[in-house]
């Protein structure tokens, strides 16, 4: 079987921040050993080092295009093309999910298959707790990563 | 930088404005505005927004010892600065010193900070400059082999950062007295292999980046930074200024004042009212006789000479540091003895303390004041990229004469080239940088 890895990214601080840490921590409990689970708390070049050796990445973070309402999936796939950069929250140090996806492109160490999982969030600031939207698609991310998986793990047993 | 402006009459003056959305390849987020009379500079109000001091209120009532955890959290870049000033001010109060192996573990710490700090900076955001990409990965394109050079580097020190705090970003093993676990010899060893492995890399850096073409600019800096009798300056020292300042960091608030201005939400440091110049420049103009012979000579080698005065050559002073730092971790490892106990203990009682450590991008000052609980009654912090604040301004009114015949964009970009000088953490100090150029014309 290919290496499947969840990573989910987040800061437990910052409300719907949170919920691709969150997504995580559930996944780890329900894939068992069809996916390596990694729950991290930044977005910079690390990236390149937690998708490192993996076939297929599912990766889990909050957005905020502003233009969906909280609580919004996006589904993207990074490995067909760029993603929207100015997508993601998490901007502050420099380089941001889209940037770190890309410098892996340039330098050829993308995964073959990476699936971004974009959750639309409400609020970030510290010390909220999750917003009734986005805990709401926090069950359901959590289940259509838990269907790709399904969907990989039967794909590539055949 | 993500929009600008353009020429448009303003009542009988005729104004041009450069508006930049968010200066691009620094550390957060801020905003500067630029204006422009008569052909001369007029304004340069670099605006930040600080975490700091909402962290300051934060820390009020709660229990000392879970400082170290809420200030790791000021910054992802250099939590291990605010967490050293902390324990380190803490300590002070108890009248706590916390030496040996221990101390060693700390420097060790912060080696692998400045080197995870350093090498993003070097690589990902400043190069790109002198090289002439818009990006880091733009640059990667064409370089494919320098950047996972640098990333490399860059993962070197994350791994020390994981073993001695437990995660490479905001470590969670550091407390007041020392640790919560120590490294056993054989974990220490393991990273030597790959330690060695940068350290020459960090070697070839400092080539690389000394052959870069540097612009013809050095302002009349005040360097600001610690001074310790034998070390390069980590946790420890005396503050010392380039003009012939040396003093206690208990002293610092005696000499070094913050002040509010009108359009930032940060306060800026002056010493003796004039803005001055910490980070690596600083520390290496007022240290280098602390460094290795090794890093020494590859400093000498590239015919270089100190003091280094141009701000451009601050990414020389981060790879020497970068290099120092894999020496210096190398020695540490080498003579690591692990401490009979990962902490020393602690007796709680009021007081008042002070600390001073070199984050990567320079000295960051703590001062705190604990009741006989142990709670937290008053936290003043002043991070480096406020106290070079002052400085960054000075620097744009010296060199803006020398773009403002170019277009709006390009004179957004030098600008922008100038500020990154400073590889300043705005997510330490601020929060959203816009760059806007106004030009006023009678």
């Amino acid at each position: 079987m290919q290496a499947i890895r969840i990573i989910g990214l987040g800061n437990h601080m910052r409300g719907d921040d949170a919920v691709g840490l969150l997504a995580a921590r559930r996944l780890r409990e329900r894939v068992g050993s069809r996916a390596q689970v990694i729950e991290a708390e930044t977005a910079g070049v690390e990236l390149l080092d937690m998708m490192n050796a993996a076939d297929t990445v599912l990766l889990i973070d909050a957005v905020c295009s502003h233009r969906q309402v909280p609580g919004t999936i996006h589904r993207l796939d990074a490995s067909a093309g760029p993603i929207a950069p100015g997508l993601f929250p998490r901007s502050t140090h420099a380089i941001g999910v889209g940037e770190a996806l890309e410098l892996a492109r340039t330098l050829g160490v993308l995964p073959n298959k990476v699936i971004v999982y974009g959750i639309e969030a409400d609020k970030m600031d510290i010390g909220r707790p999750l917003s009734p939207e986005v805990t709401h698609a926090l069950h359901e991310v959590v289940e259509l990563v838990l269907q790709e998986i399904e969907s990989r793990v039967c794909t590539n047993s055949i | 930088m993500t929009e600008t402006g353009g020429t448009k009459p303003e009542g009988e003056k005729k104004t041009r404005t450069i508006a930049v959305g968010t200066i691009a390849r620094v550390e957060g987020e801020g905003s500067l505005r630029v204006t422009v009379q008569d052909g001369a500079v007029h304004d340069v109000e670099l605006k930040i927004f600080e975490p700091p001091r909402f962290f300051e209120a934060f820390l009020v009532g709660r229990h000392y010892d879970e400082v170290p955890d809420i200030v790791a959290r000021i910054c992802g870049i250099c939590p291990v600065a605010y967490q050293m000033s902390a324990v380190h001010a803490i300590e002070q109060i108890f009248g706590l010193r916390v030496e040996g192996p221990l101390r060693d573990l700390r420097r060790l710490l912060y080696c692998g900070e400045w080197i995870e700090s350093h090498a993003l900076h070097i690589f990902m955001l400043q190069a790109p400059d002198f090289l002439g990409y818009e990006s880091g990965i733009a640059m990667a394109k064409d370089h494919a082999a320098i950047v996972t050079r640098g990333l490399r580097i860059k993962k070197a020190g994350n791994a020390i950062m994981t073993l001695l705090g437990g995660r490479s970003v905001h470590p969670v093993s550091v407390k007041v007295g020392g640790f919560s676990r120590v490294p056993n010899h054989r974990e220490l060893e393991s990273l030597k292999d790959e330690l060695a492995w940068a350290r020459d890399a960090a070697a070839e850096t400092v080539r690389w980046v000394a052959a870069f073409d540097y612009p013809e600019f050095t302002p009349d800096y005040t360097f600001v930074a610690l001074c310790h009798p034998d070390e390069y300056p980590f946790n420890e020292g005396r503050i010392v200024a380039g003009s012939g300042l040396d003093i206690p960091v208990d002293e610092f608030e005696r000499h070094f004042t913050e002040h509010q201005v009108s359009y930032s939400h940060a306060l800026q440091c002056t010493l003796r009212g004039a803005p001055y110049l910490v980070g690596p420049l600083a520390r290496l103009n007022l240290n280098h006789d602390r460094l290795t012979p090794l890093t020494r000579q590859v400093l000498a080698d590239t015919g270089l000479s100190l003091p280094l005065r141009n701000p451009f050559h601050g990414i020389v002073a981060r790879s020497v540091e970068t290099l120092y730092a894999f020496e210096e971790s190398l020695r540490l490892i080498e003579q690591y003895d692990p401490p009979p106990s990962p902490s020393l203990p602690v007796r709680v009682r009021a007081g008042i303390g002070m600390a001073c450590t070199e984050a990567p991008r320079g000295i960051l000052y703590h001062r705190y004041r604990v009741d006989g609980d142990g709670v937290m009654r008053e936290a003043k912090i002043v991070p480096p990229t406020s106290q070079n604040q002052g400085r960054i301004e000075a620097d744009l009114r010296l060199f803006l004469p020398r773009v403002l015949d170019r277009s709006n964009e390009e004179a957004s970009l030098a600008c922008e080239r100038v500020i990154r000088c400073y590889d300043p953490c705005i997510s330490c100090a601020t929060h959203f940088l816009k760059l806007e150029i106004t030009q006023v014309k009678e």
